[in-house]
């Protein structure tokens, strides 16, 4: 068995949307992943920044991996995890890529806002440029690199904008502190909601 | 330290089971109960080898019926100890790198100290004079033999169903002790379910005419009764559908031409469990045993998360099964809620199988891959 947890982080190899989120959590935070899949986001924290973490993952073979980083993970449903945390017990909740996963998608963010100070959330944008294309020209359900799958076998229950959701938080008093929008691995400058795939937000509550 | 006789690849090969004896006059164990138990052996077996600064060891804490003999062979005996599939060099409790113990606990009657017992103040067995005892009592004694063997702080406290109950014991009572604590297919407080199954076990035997009200040492022992509750624990410990992959509604080979004789395979085959348990198991121990279980509680009314706090360095992996419908996942959700509100750091896994509660002794590939990581982890660190 290869020995997964003592091998060194390559930064240059990391892809640019985790490289994102390392650069937002400063060294030595306490960080919960909600869905952190394989581990292998928490695993950079933990190995680069010092991070205190630990994740949320409902899939057996996911959490199996996890375990094989030495990342502290339960598995649960982020639904019915996030209630078994006190207020304010993480300085930051990561949402990235479970958002328009979950069924009950205005509960949880609230639980994150409640479970951490900060709370970084990314998701694919789902009018990005090409998948407007597909919409008007092909008539067909869009499918790219960050939302890959046909209508048949979608995991994603929820499909947003980047406007959708800077709409969102004006309405619910949130606070972004900060906003990257990617198209793959080049960060995207004008007209994200139009030229990004993803979106990656820190938000907080206001006051 | 057992002596390792002989040894394959990856079997330990022979061992030998220990004994320490402690508690006399007046140093007796005072119980929860306020009564003390006096003098006390405790049967223990111990792997591998402990290292310089003593900080390898794991101790191993065994279910309701279990012994101390969790891995290798004692001599003339065909089946190796109870959990030898996860322990041995390689396995999940690697004894190449970790020196393992395995603990008997009081009230029991392979080796150590319980009902069947000489009671040295009249020099008969102890029958119903033995004390109430509860899971806070076994680990009490179980710290003496830790202490005595030189260990100030084990690596770790692993065990399921009733070793997982002690394992948390450990984690509340001895944090100092315990740097992290695997309790798999356990509970923090026995449900009314899980009582009434232990209660149904106690009445058979009780209401076996042998039973004398304890009084059976030297004459005819409970069997028939102790049979039964050991049959109604079986069927807890399985599955509708590993029940149904073992036996099918297939029918007996031979049966007896009476009219209430056993057809069906799995009637033969919870009357082989129930006739074999008797030839190891005392009936009295049975009572007292699952009394401490039915009687564990360790939130003691109190939030579980508060009783964890005491447990706040203590690193925990909880584990649970998906068809263990016994000890179901959820109670060991709520010992990870209350781990999670205490901050501790724990993680936890809920395993695909179809064995039910019986799950966490045959389970290998899956728990020996969590249990190997993260220790792997701690060790680490």
């Amino acid at each position: 068995m290869s020995n997964n947890q003592s091998e060194p982080v390559d930064l240059k190899k990391v892809k640019l949307e985790y490289r994102v989120i390392l650069d937002l959590i400063p060294k030595g935070s306490s960080v919960l992943d909600l869905g952190c899949g394989d581990g292998k986001l928490l695993n950079l924290l933990v190995k680069t920044k010092n991070v205190r973490g630990s994740g949320i993952e409902i899939d057996e073979q996911a959490v199996r991996k996890c375990a094989s980083l030495g990342i502290s993970v339960s598995q649960q449903d982020i639904e019915g995890g996030l209630s078994d945390y006190g207020d304010k017990s993480f300085d930051f909740v990561i949402l990235n890529q479970s958002l328009q996963q979950v069924v009950k998608l205005e509960y949880v963010l609230k639980e994150t806002l409640r479970v951490g100070s900060k709370v970084i959330i990314g998701f694919p944008n789902f009018v990005y440029y090409k998948s407007r294309l597909q919409m008007v020209f092909d008539g067909r359900t869009p499918v790219t690199p960050s939302l890959p799958n046909m209508w048949y076998d979608t995991p994603n229950l929820h499909f947003l904008s980047i406007s959708d959701f800077l709409a969102y938080c004006r309405a619910r008093n949130l606070t972004i502190e900060k906003a990257i929008y990617l198209d793959g691995n080049r960060p995207v400058k004008i007209f994200p909601n139009f030229f990004a795939q993803t979106g990656i937000f820190l938000i907080k509550n206001r006051n | 330290m057992a002596k390792i006789i002989e040894r394959t690849a990856k079997d330990i090969g022979l061992v030998e089971t220990q004994y320490f004896a402690f508690g006399n006059h007046p140093g007796e164990l005072a119980l929860e109960s306020g009564e003390k138990l006096g003098p006390v052996t405790l049967a223990y077996e111990t792997y591998g080898t402990l290292n310089k600064d003593k900080s390898n060891a794991i101790l191993i804490l065994h279910a309701l019926t279990g012994n101390a003999h969790v891995a290798g062979f004692h001599p003339d005996e065909k089946d190796p100890g109870w959990w030898d599939n996860m322990i041995g060099h390689g396995k999940a409790f690697d004894i190449d790198k970790y020196f393992v113990i395995c603990s008997n606990i009081i009230g029991g009657c392979q080796g150590s100290t319980g009902p069947s017992s000489i009671n040295p103040k009249t020099g008969k067995p102890y029958g119903l004079d033995f004390p109430l005892i509860t899971i806070k009592d076994m680990v009490n004694a179980q710290a003496h033999l830790v202490r005595s063997l030189g260990i100030k702080k084990l690596l770790c406290a692993a065990g399921g169903s009733m070793g997982g109950m002690q394992v948390l014991q450990w984690a509340v009572s001895f944090p100092e002790m315990v740097a992290t604590a695997i309790p798999i297919a356990t509970s923090a407080r026995h449900s009314p379910q899980q009582i009434a199954f232990n209660e149904v076990g106690r009445q058979a035997i009780m209401a076996d005419p042998d039973w004398q009200d304890g009084h059976y040492y030297g004459k005819s022992a409970p069997a028939r009764g102790l049979a039964v509750a050991r049959m109604i624990g079986h069927i807890t410990y399985m599955s509708d559908v590993s029940m149904a992959e073992k036996f099918g509604r297939r029918v007996k080979e031979e049966h007896a031409d009476r009219k209430f004789s056993p057809d069906f395979e799995v009637e033969g085959y919870l009357q082989y469990r129930g006739d074999n348990f008797v030839k190891r198991f005392d009936a009295n121990s049975y009572l007292y045993i699952t009394k401490a279980i039915d009687r564990f509680d360790l939130t003691n009314g109190s939030p579980l998360e508060k009783i964890f706090k005491a447990a706040a360095s203590v690193k925990f992996l909880v584990i649970a099964f998906k068809s263990d419908w016994l000890y179901p996942a959820y109670q060991s959700k709520e010992i990870v809620k209350a781990c999670k509100q205490a901050q501790i750091d724990v993680s936890y896994c809920e395993l695909n199988s179809t064995y039910g509660h019986d799950a966490f002794l045959v389970e290998v590939a899956e728990q020996e891959h969590f249990i190997r990581n993260f220790l792997r982890r701690i060790s680490d660190e």
